[in-house]
C-alpha cells in the first residue's frame, strides 16, 4: 500500500487520517501535507489497486477496504489523538474505521471530517446521474476502465479551471487500462441495490453514525457538486446533527481544490474542533412563543378593521379576513405536508396573499426561509438551493422558475389559496382557545442578508429570537393598536400582525426600493391611515426626487419616519424633514443579523457637525455596542475614538448562520458577541460612529484609511454629488483614490481646480481622483456603495493599458 | 566624509553634490568637461579610459557613480563600455584605494519588463530581460556593484524613477517644448499612474545614502516621491506649470505603439533620438509606481518636497524665466 506520512515525532500531538474516494489518490490531500502545523502529523493513503497503490487481481468491496484502513492504522501504531478526514466514497470507509475505533476504544477519536460524500441513498431521490449513467450496464466498464472518461469526469466535476499541472497530476497513477481496473471495481461497489454485497456494511455505517455523538464533526461541502448534492448534505446533517457545516459556494465535487480557503479552515477546526459556544442569548431558553396570537387578538377584538393593505392591488383586508386566511392556510399547508421543524420558502410576492402563509407556516411550527427578489434571481435561488428548505410556496407565475431551480423539496400551488382569499373568509369564526405555541429555541426564519460583498448569507433566527426583535421595536417606538406600519422595504410587512398593527405595503415594486414614488407615499398616509414609515434611503431620495411642482399634499398622518438599510445622507433628511415637518425622522443602526442596535434622531445628527463617519447614536437598552480596534483586534475596549470592527451584544442577535460554519466562527470570534464586518469608533458620549465595511478599509504607508469620512468631506464640496473613497494596490502598499460624480456646479472649475479642491478637504493623500457617471450600489438597497467593484474598476483603469 | 561624485553635472548630478555639501561632506567631482559646481572639486577625466585616477580617488572614503550614457542612441558596445566597463573598472579602483562606500545609481528600468508595476517594491535587475542597450547594461553593471559588496566594502543601488525639477532639460522641457508645438497627447487617456521624484529628493536620497544603516547595503532601493499621479495630471500640472496648453487630445495604445515604432525605424541611422519611441509609449500608457517604504527604513531618508511643492516650484521657475 501507497502511504503518505509527515512522520511520528514527540511534537506531534495529532494525527490526521486522509482517505481519498474514486477516482482520486493521496495526491488530493498535497496541500494538508504540506501546509499542516508542525503539531500534526499527515497520513494520506492510496486504496488498493488505487493511486500507486499495487493492483489488485479482484474488486474490493466496501468491507474489506475498513478492513484495509483498519489495519493499516494498526500498523503505523499511532499514539496520538486521531482525526479522519475523507472525501466521496473516503467518506464510508474512514466512518466504517471511525466507528470501529470508537467501539473499541483502540485508539482516541479527537474528530471527523467530511468533504462531499454519502453514506445513504435518500429513497425520494434518484441515483446521482454522473453514476447512474457510468453504472449503466455495459457502459460501466468502458466509461471507468477501458478509457480515462471517469477519470477526466471527475476532473471536470472541479468548479474552478484545473491547471494543467494538477489536472495531469490526478491521473497520473491512472493512464494504463490495468491501472485503472480498481475504479471499475469501486464504482460497480457502490450498493444502489437492496441485494448489493456492499449494502449491509453501508447500512450498518450510517447505523452506527450515532457513535459519533460525542465526537466533533466537520463536514465542508462544495453545493456544485451533481454527485453528491444537498440532498446528501441533509441526509448527513440529519444522522450527526451536532456536525459543523460550511457550504463553500461556488464549488463543486472537488471542493478541496475549488475553495481556497479550505485548507486552512479546515486546521483552524482542528485546532479547536468543538468551537466556540455559540449560543449568544445566554442562558438557556425554554420558554414557548405564539406568532399567532396578535392576529388571533385583533380578530377577535377588531374584527372588521383592515389588518393589510395592498395599495397595488387595490385590496384590504380586514383582521378577521387575515385571521380566518391564514387558518385556511395553514389546513392547505398542513395537507400538502408542512410539520413543525420544515423549512418553507416563498415565491410570492409581498401581500395578502403571503402575509397569511408567513404565519401560517409559523402557527404549524415550521421556519420560513425569506430570500426576496431585491437578492437579483441568480442569488435567490442560489440561497434558496442553500437554505435546505423542505417545501417551496409559489404563485403560478413562479413555477417555470421553480422547475429550473433545481431545489429539493415539496412545490406547494398557492392557486387554491388564491381562490380562497379571493372569495373571502370573513364569515369565518375564529376559535379563541387555539394557540400556536413552539419552543423558542425552534428555527423561526431563515433571512438572506443583502449580500453586497459575496454571497448572501443566511442568518437563522430562533422564534425566541424573532419576538424579542418584535418586542424591542414596539418598546423603542411606543408602537400601539393605532399606529398602521407603511413597509416601503417589504420585509417589514411580516412584522405588523406580530406587533398586532395594520401594515400598508404602497403601490412600489417590492424588490426595488427606488421605485416609491412621492404620491404612492402619501397615499399610504392619507387614503391607508399609515403612521409609521420604514423605507431605505433609496426610497426616500425617490420620493424626494418626484415631488411635484405644486406640492400641498397631506401629511399629518405619519408620525414616525425610519429610514434604515443602508447609511443615511444628512442632506436627504433635512429635505425631508422640511417635506414632512409632522413626522419624527429616525435612522436605527442595524444589520440583518440584528436590528435594531442603535438609533439617531434627526435633531441629534444636525448637531453633530463633525465628519468623521455617519453618527448612529448609542446603543437602545439591551445593547451593548463594543470595538475591536484596528490596532489591536482582539480585545474590545469602549475607549473613545479607537477605529476599529464593531463588535455587539443583544437579545436579539441572530443565532447563527445557516451551514457558514467559518464565517459563524469568524463572526462569533468573542463569545456572546456579534462581529458586524463595519467599521467605526465610539465618541466621548459613548455614540457610535460608522466609518465603513472592514473589507473596505484601506491601508496605507501612512497608515490606515476608513472610506465614509474621507467621502463626507469630499461630498461636502459643491462640485461632488456622491464620491466613493478606495484603496489600489497592495495590501499596506495602498495609495487612496477618489471616485465621484459630479453635480450641476462642475462646470465651474477645471479639473485641475477641482482636484486641488478635493486633496485639500480629503484630509489624506489622494492618488487619483476619476470622475464617473454612475456609482455601482448593491442591489438591495440601492446605497451602499460597492467600494470592491469600485476598486477594482479604478485598479484596472491605473494600471494603463498594458 | 571626502565624497567623489561621477556625472556631478546635470539636473541629479547638481543636486546631488548640492545635499552632499549640505551634510557637511567634502565633494570631489570628476567628468569629462569643466561644469563649475561651487563648493566642489573638479577633475577632468574620462572615465572609459582614466588618465589620471589616482589623483582623484586619493583619501575618498565613499563614491557617488551617476556618470552613464543615457537614450537610445548608440551601438550597444558603447553602452556597455560606458555604463558596464566603466563602472568595474571604478568598483575595482575604489576598493584598491580604500574607499568604504559605493553608491550607485542605476534606474527602475532594469527590472522592469513591460507589465505595470503596482505598488512594487525593487525587484532584482533582470539584464536578460529587460530591453534596450540602457536598461541592460545598468542592470548588468548594477548586479556588479551589488555583488561587490562586502563587510569592508558597502556598495547599493538607487533607482530614482523619472526625476525631475526647475531647469530639467531632459523631461520637463521636452513636455513643455511639445506642449507649445501642440504634440502632447494623452495614451488612452493618460490614466495610469506613475510615480516621479522631485529632484532634490532624489539628490537627498543619495546623500543619505552615505549613512544608510548596514541592512541597506547590498541591495537596491526604489526612490520616489511615494506620491503617484496619474500620467494625465502630471502633464496637466507641468504645462500649467510653465504656462503652455495641456495635451488636447488622446490617441489609443495600439497607434501611439506603431507610431513609437515607426519613428524608432526611421531614425535607426541617424545620431539623434526619435520623438517617439515604443519605449515611452510604454511609459506613458503603463502604471508604474512603487512602494518605498522599505527605502525610506534603510536609507534614513524621506521625501521632503511634496509633488504638488515641487510644482509650485516649476511654476516660480517658468515665471521668473
Amino acid at each position: 500500500m501507497h502511504v503518505l506520512d509527515t512522520g511520528a515525532g514527540q511534537e506531534k500531538d495529532l494525527t490526521l487520517v486522509c482517505v481519498h474516494g474514486n477516482p482520486t489518490w493521496s495526491y488530493l490531500w498535497r496541500n494538508f501535507l504540506v501546509k499542516a502545523p508542525s503539531n500534526i502529523r499527515v497520513i494520506a493513503l492510496d486504496h488498493l489497486g488505487m493511486g500507486y497503490s499495487e493492483r489488485l487481481d479482484s474488486d474490493r468491496v466496501l468491507d474489506q477496504r475498513v478492513d484495509d484502513l483498519t489495519r493499516l492504522i494498526r500498523a503505523l501504531e499511532i499514539t496520538t489523538p486521531i482525526m479522519s478526514l475523507a472525501h466521496d466514497w473516503g467518506g464510508p470507509i474512514s466512518l466504517g474505521w471511525v466507528e470501529r475505533e470508537i467501539a473499541s476504544g483502540d485508539h482516541d477519536i479527537a474528530g471527523v471530517i467530511l468533504l462531499n460524500t454519502a453514506v445513504h441513498q435518500p429513497k425520494e431521490f434518484k441515483n446521482p446521474a454522473v453514476i447512474r449513467l457510468a453504472r449503466a450496464r455495459g457502459l460501466l466498464a468502458p466509461v471507468t476502465e477501458y478509457t480515462q472518461g471517469f477519470v477526466f469526469g471527475t476532473r471536470i466535476l472541479s468548479g474552478s479551471k484545473m491547471s494543467r499541472e494538477v489536472a495531469a497530476g490526478f491521473r497520473a497513477p491512472y493512464r494504463k487500462r490495468e491501472s485503472r481496473k480498481a475504479i471499475h471495481g469501486f464504482v460497480a461497489d457502490i450498493p444502489f441495490e437492496e441485494d448489493h454485497v456492499s449494502r449491509a456494511t453501508l447500512d450498518e455505517i450510517a447505523l452506527n453514525l450515532n457513535l459519533l455523538s460525542q465526537t466533533p464533526v466537520l463536514m465542508c461541502w462544495g453545493p456544485n457538486d451533481p454527485v453528491f448534492s444537498d440532498i446528501y448534505l441533509r441526509d448527513l446533517k440529519s444522522r450527526i446533527p451536532h456536525a459543523e457545516v460550511h457550504r463553500y459556494e461556488g464549488a463543486s465535487h472537488l471542493v478541496s481544490e475549488d475553495a481556497p480557503d479550505l485548507v486552512s479552515d479546515v486546521f483552524h477546526w482542528i485546532a479547536s474542533p468543538t468551537g466556540p459556544n455559540v449560543d449568544s442569548s445566554g442562558d438557556f431558553d425554554n420558554s414557548m412563543v405564539d406568532f399567532g396570537e396578535q392576529m388571533k387578538k385583533q380578530a377577535i377584538h377588531r374584527p372588521n378593521v383592515v389588518g393589510l393593505t395592498a395599495m397595488n392591488e387595490h385590496r384590504s383586508v380586514t383582521w378577521r379576513e387575515l385571521q380566518s386566511q391564514t387558518e385556511f392556510s395553514m389546513r392547505y399547508l398542513s395537507e400538502e405536508g408542512v410539520t413543525a421543524g420544515d423549512r418553507v420558502a416563498f415565491l410570492v410576492p409581498p401581500g395578502p396573499l403571503l402575509i397569511p402563509l408567513i404565519y401560517a407556516t409559523w402557527n404549524l411550527g415550521a421556519a420560513v426561509v425569506l430570500a426576496d427578489s431585491g437578492l437579483g434571481l441568480r442569488g435567490m435561488f442560489r440561497a434558496l438551493r442553500g437554505a435546505h428548505i423542505d417545501h417551496v410556496v409559489g404563485i403560478p407565475r413562479a413555477w417555470p422558475l421553480m422547475r429550473g431551480l433545481q431545489i429539493p423539496g415539496s412545490r406547494i400551488s398557492t392557486k387554491e389559496l388564491d381562490r380562497a382569499s379571493e372569495r373571502g373568509q370573513s364569515r369565518a369564526v375564529v376559535d379563541a382557545a387555539t394557540n400556536y405555541e413552539f419552543p423558542s429555541n425552534d428555527l423561526g426564519a431563515v433571512v438572506f442578508t443583502s449580500g453586497s460583498t459575496g454571497p448572501a448569507k443566511g442568518v437563522q433566527y430562533s422564534r425566541g429570537h424573532i419576538a424579542r426583535t418584535v418586542a424591542a421595536l414596539q418598546s423603542q417606538y411606543s408602537i400601539n393598536s393605532h399606529d398602521v406600519i407603511i413597509a416601503a422595504f417589504a420585509p417589514w410587512a411580516v412584522f405588523g400582525p406580530a406587533l398586532g398593527i395594520a401594515s400598508v405595503l404602497p403601490d412600489m415594486n417590492p424588490g426595488k426600493p427606488s421605485s416609491l414614488t412621492y404620491r404612492a407615499l402619501n397615499e399610504s398616509v392619507v387614503r391607508a391611515g399609515g403612521t409609521l414609515l420604514w423605507a431605505s434611503p433609496a426610497a426616500l431620495t425617490n420620493v424626494l426626487d418626484t415631488v411635484p411642482e405644486r406640492e400641498n399634499a397631506d401629511w399629518s398622518g405619519i408620525r414616525l419616519i425610519l429610514s434604515a438599510g443602508a447609511p443615511v445622507p444628512k442632506s436627504l433628511l433635512k429635505r425631508l424633514a422640511e417635506l414632512i415637518p409632522s413626522a419624527s425622522i429616525r435612522t436605527p443602526y442595524g444589520m440583518t443579523e440584528a436590528l435594531p442596535l442603535s438609533e439617531i434622531s434627526l435633531a441629534e445628527i444636525l448637531s453633530s457637525d463633525e465628519d468623521h463617519g455617519v453618527l448612529v447614536g448609542k446603543g437602545l437598552p439591551g445593547v451593548d455596542i463594543k470595538i475591536a480596534p484596528w490596532s489591536d483586534p482582539n480585545h474590545l475596549t469602549n475607549d473613545a475614538g479607537l477605529m476599529g470592527e464593531i463588535v455587539v451584544r443583544a437579545p436579539h442577535m441572530k443565532n447563527s448562520y445557516n451551514n457558514l460554519a467559518f464565517t459563524e466562527r469568524m463572526s462569533s470570534q468573542f463569545l456572546g458577541w456579534h462581529r458586524t464586518g463595519d467599521v467605526g469608533h465610539l465618541d466621548a458620549d459613548g455614540a457610535l460612529w460608522i466609518e465603513g465595511r472592514k473589507s473596505h478599509v484601506i491601508t496605507t504607508p501612512m497608515g490606515v484609511i476608513t472610506p465614509v469620512p474621507v467621502e463626507q468631506r469630499v461630498e461636502s464640496l459643491d462640485f461632488v454629488r456622491q464620491a466613493a473613497c478606495v484603496g489600489v494596490g497592495p495590501k499596506d502598499a495602498s495609495v487612496v483614490v477618489i471616485v465621484y460624480i459630479e453635480s450641476d456646479q462642475g462646470r465651474k472649475l477645471s479639473q485641475l481646480q477641482r482636484e486641488d479642491r478635493v486633496r485639500e478637504v480629503a484630509g489624506t493623500q489622494i492618488a487619483a481622483i476619476l470622475l464617473v457617471k454612475s456609482l455601482p450600489t448593491d442591489i438591495r438597497h440601492n446605497a451602499k456603495l460597492n467600494r470592491e467593484e469600485i476598486s477594482r474598476w479604478a485598479s484596472k483603469k491605473l494600471a494603463g493599458s498594458a | 566624509m571626502r565624497v567623489l561624485v561621477t556625472g556631478g553635472t546635470g539636473l541629479l548630478g547638481s543636486s546631488v553634490v548640492q545635499e552632499i555639501l549640505n551634510l557637511g561632506h567634502e565633494c570631489v567631482v570628476v567628468q569629462r568637461n569643466p561644469s563649475g559646481i561651487a563648493g566642489a572639486r573638479e577633475f577632468l577625466d574620462d572615465l572609459t579610459a582614466p588618465r589620471n585616477l589616482d589623483q582623484w580617488l586619493a583619501e575618498v572614503d565613499a563614491v557617488v557613480h551617476l556618470a552613464a550614457k543615457v537614450g537610445i542612441v548608440g551601438s550597444y558596445q558603447e553602452f556597455y563600455e560606458a555604463n558596464v566597463k566603466a563602472t568595474q573598472m571604478l568598483l575595482e579602483s575604489a576598493k584598491q584605494h580604500g574607499v568604504k562606500r559605493f553608491i550607485y545609481a542605476s534606474s527602475p528600468s532594469v527590472a522592469h519588463t513591460g507589465s505595470a508595476l503596482i505598488g512594487a517594491g525593487a525587484q532584482p535587475a533582470r539584464p536578460a530581460s529587460v530591453r534596450g542597450a540602457y536598461s541592460k547594461t545598468k542592470a548588468l553593471a548594477e548586479l556588479d556593484v551589488l555583488a561587490a559588496n562586502t563587510s569592508s566594502f558597502s556598495t547599493v543601488a538607487l533607482r530614482p524613477h523619472l526625476v525631475w525639477g526647475p531647469g530639467d532639460t531632459q523631461l520637463i522641457e521636452r513636455i513643455v517644448e511639445r506642449a507649445r508645438s501642440g504634440r502632447l497627447f494623452y495614451i488612452d487617456g493618460g490614466y495610469a499612474l506613475i510615480d516621479t521624484t522631485y529632484v532634490t529628493n532624489a539628490g537627498q536620497a543619495f546623500a543619505c545614502s552615505l549613512n544608510a544603516s548596514p541592512e541597506a547595503f547590498g541591495k537596491p532601493h526604489m526612490v520616489t516621491n511615494g506620491e503617484p499621479r496619474t500620467v494625465r495630471e502630471t502633464l496637466m500640472r507641468i504645462t500649467e506649470a510653465a504656462g503652455v496648453p495641456g495635451p488636447s487630445r488622446s490617441v489609443s495604445f495600439r497607434i501611439a505603439m506603431a507610431a513609437g515604432r515607426a519613428a524608432e525605424f526611421a531614425w535607426r541611422n541617424r545620431t539623434s533620438e526619435p520623438p517617439l519611441t515604443s519605449f515611452l509609449v510604454e511609459q506613458l500608457a503603463t502604471a508604474h509606481w512603487f512602494d518605498i517604504e522599505q527605502t525610506k527604513k534603510l536609507l534614513n531618508w524621506s521625501p521632503t518636497i511634496s509633488i504638488d511643492e515641487g510644482f509650485a516650484q516649476l511654476r516660480n521657475w517658468y515665471s521668473r524665466l
